[in-house]
């Protein structure tokens, strides 16, 4: 039980590059934050020097009120579960779990006792004595999160945990990790690439860019009012919209009531519609060009005039369009996402 | 898999037969010559059954030698053998794992030359070096030692490198968990690396005992008293007799001894020694 403090963090490698760059964040005692990015924004560096595994370039990091900057991973009472597992090969699940708390040289009763405690909460007590090569990934996910688990750590980290499991058990996993999450009550880091996984499970989200923190915030917060044009469109899928203001005004499809110096306009695909909405409102026109029917719903992609990536458009069920079509999009004036260009930066 | 061929079938299995035969047959012939008299062989006409004298002559070799030759009871000679082969295989072993252990987990300065410098020592096997390397085993007193026999050989980088490809493929999150685990530097090489290395280990050994085992230039250069000379020099001197004819059932005798210890080796090794050859376990 932590609290997890970053004070303007920044990792500089070698060679000059820069992989994470000031970051602040304060994490409080028992919440799950997710650290979410595109691939090589260092969001597993910055997991990586919580852990001890990279060294902090500058800044102070503390964990429980204690800095802990130059300390080595095993002091500091964190516990890690890594992407592919990593467990012993030459161990059994049991040995797995117990090599941690044999280092620390606690007693053999204790050791037991949390590695029983540990294999029943996560149901792998019938494989204590197999080695990892005999399980199925999913077991071998519950193993690595066992090892974390018995170390009873202040705080957990989560490096993609899931992102080697198929569809249906990272579902069934991410449910699990997110009660075990509540019920130890546990402060929790975890990296993830998949933003629903990051929307399900986080507390706060930290969207991260580029080794910089775009934009920190509840899911529901980040997805409803993105801090910045890059955040509205990595969360959310299909991606959210993103129209020129000037282009919108020379067309007459602007909506009066945005904030003035609005450059670019962003909508989502589910706030599009077919039919007009009341009140101010913008209005497009275009010609459908390809339908893409995926289930529960239908993704609609509509070419604008001179505008070359095609605006995406979701709907329930089939879509009533036709491919070709002309088709008229309407979208209330309170769904759209005023951003100004140069800044990259939300208005309002 | 290639089609079932009846003929293609017979043919491989008569070209394996033949092949079989080639290296077999003077395996054979050394055994059966082991148990004929020494006058068998003056004839010129090689036997290829087996005669009455096995027993006589192998007890000659394991109790007398060929004393007036100068060379002693085989007994010896094997001990010699096993004692330098255990020591190259054990010491090779143990110096490349550690070896190659530094040069893939630690970065320290002119990592890249002292790989190369190892890399370096491939090209200079014993017979190469064999003049300057005597010069320092003498300068430093170790003729006629065990140390003598075997330090020489120990140091060289066939070892090392199959360590270092090995170590290489072990991923690095396994060492991140371990630190995270709190084991430090030897710690994880003593409970993670190692015990991950068992079947390469394995592998290395037989091979490096064997190479050990055959050794013959070096031991013949450096021996000068018989109770430290080697059963595979021990094989020449017995051919090379004063001022008789060469005693080919002794010598025979003494050839079937000598290949005897490598094959139990392999024999006890082999189901690691192959697994270390073929998979990786992870």
């Amino acid at each position: 039980m932590a609290r997890i403090v970053m004070d303007g963090l920044s990792k500089v490698y070698p060679g000059g590059v820069k992989a994470v760059t000031g970051i602040d964040l304060d994490i409080a005692d028992g919440e799950m934050i997710v650290l979410v990015g595109p691939s090589g924004c260092g969001k597993s560096t910055l997991l990586r020097m919580v852990a001890g595994l990279e060294t902090i370039t500058e800044g102070t990091l503390s964990i429980g009120d204690r800095v802990v900057n130059t300390l080595e991973p095993a002091q500091r009472d964190i516990a890690m579960v890594f992407q592919n597992y990593a467990l012993y090969p030459h161990m059994t699940v049991y040995g797995n779990l117990a090599y941690g708390l044999k280092n620390q040289g606690l007693p053999k009763d204790e050791i037991d006792r949390r590695v029983q405690e540990a294999a029943a909460m996560l149901q792998i007590a019938p494989f204590l004595d197999r080695k990892p090569r005999a399980l199925s990934g999913g077991q071998r996910q519950r193993v690595a999160m066992g090892r974390a688990l018995v170390r009873e750590p202040s705080a957990f980290l989560f490096d993609e945990p899931l992102s080697n499991l198929d569809a249906k058990l990272r579902v069934q996993m991410r449910v699990e990790i997110r009660q075990l999450q509540r019920r130890l009550g546990t402060t929790s880091l975890y990296v993830t690439h998949d933003q629903l996984e990051a929307l399900t499970l986080a507390d706060r989200l930290v969207v991260l860019n580029g080794g910089m923190i775009e934009q920190v915030g509840t899911p529901m917060e980040v997805f409803n009012r993105p801090a910045t044009v890059f955040v509205a469109g990595f969360i959310g899928s299909p991606a959210m919209n993103m129209l020129d203001a000037d282009w919108l005004r020379a067309r007459g499809g602007m909506p009066e009531g945005l904030p003035g110096g609005t450059t670019l306009v962003g909508v989502r695909p589910d706030d599009l519609r077919m039919e007009p909405v009341e009140g101010p409102s913008l209005t497009l026109t275009g010609q459908v060009a390809l339908l893409e029917p995926a289930g529960a719903e239908s993704h609609v992609y509509v070419a604008l005039d001179d505008i070359a990536e095609p605006l995406t458009l979701r709907v329930p069920g089939l879509p009533t369009v036709l491919e070709g079509a002309a088709i008229t999009l309407h979208a209330p004036l309170a769904a759209l996402h005023p951003f100004d260009k140069a800044s990259g930066r939300r208005l309002s | 898999m290639v089609e079932n061929d009846r003929w293609g079938n017979l043919l491989a299995h008569l070209i394996l037969i033949l092949g079989v035969a080639v290296v077999v047959f003077p395996v054979y012939v050394a055994i059966i010559a082991s148990t004929h008299e020494g006058g068998t062989f003056l004839r010129g006409v090689m036997p290829l059954l087996p005669g009455g004298h096995g027993w006589e002559n192998y007890s000659t070799v394991i109790s007398e030698g060929r004393s007036n030759a100068g060379t002693p009871p085989i007994g010896g000679m094997l001990w010699n053998s096993f004692v330098m082969a255990m020591m190259i295989a054990v010491g090779k072993i143990a110096i490349s794992l550690l070896s190659a252990f530094a040069i893939v987990y630690f970065r320290f300065r002119f990592r890249l030359f002292f790989f190369w410098v190892i890399f370096l020592t491939l090209m200079l096997p014993v017979e190469v070096r064999i003049v300057p390397t005597f010069e320092v085993v003498a300068s430093l007193g170790m003729l006629n030692t065990y140390a003598g026999l075997s330090i020489p050989l120990i140091a060289s980088a066939t070892a090392t490198f199959l360590f270092r490809q090995f170590f290489m493929t072990v991923p690095e999150e396994m060492l991140e968990a371990a630190r995270v685990d709190g084991a430090g530097p030897m710690k994880f090489f003593k409970d993670i690396l190692v015990p991950l290395s068992v079947t390469n280990i394995a592998a290395m050994f037989v091979i490096m005992f064997i190479y050990g085992w055959n050794q013959y230039l070096w031991p013949l250069l450096i021996t000068t008293d018989d109770s430290y000379y080697t059963i595979v020099m021990g094989i020449q001197r017995m051919v090379t007799g004063a001022d008789s004819e060469p005693l080919w059932h002794l010598v025979m005798a003494t050839v079937v001894m000598a290949a005897l210890p490598p094959i139990l080796v392999i024999l006890f090794m082999q189901r690691l020694f192959v697994k270390g050859l073929t998979e990786t376990e992870k």
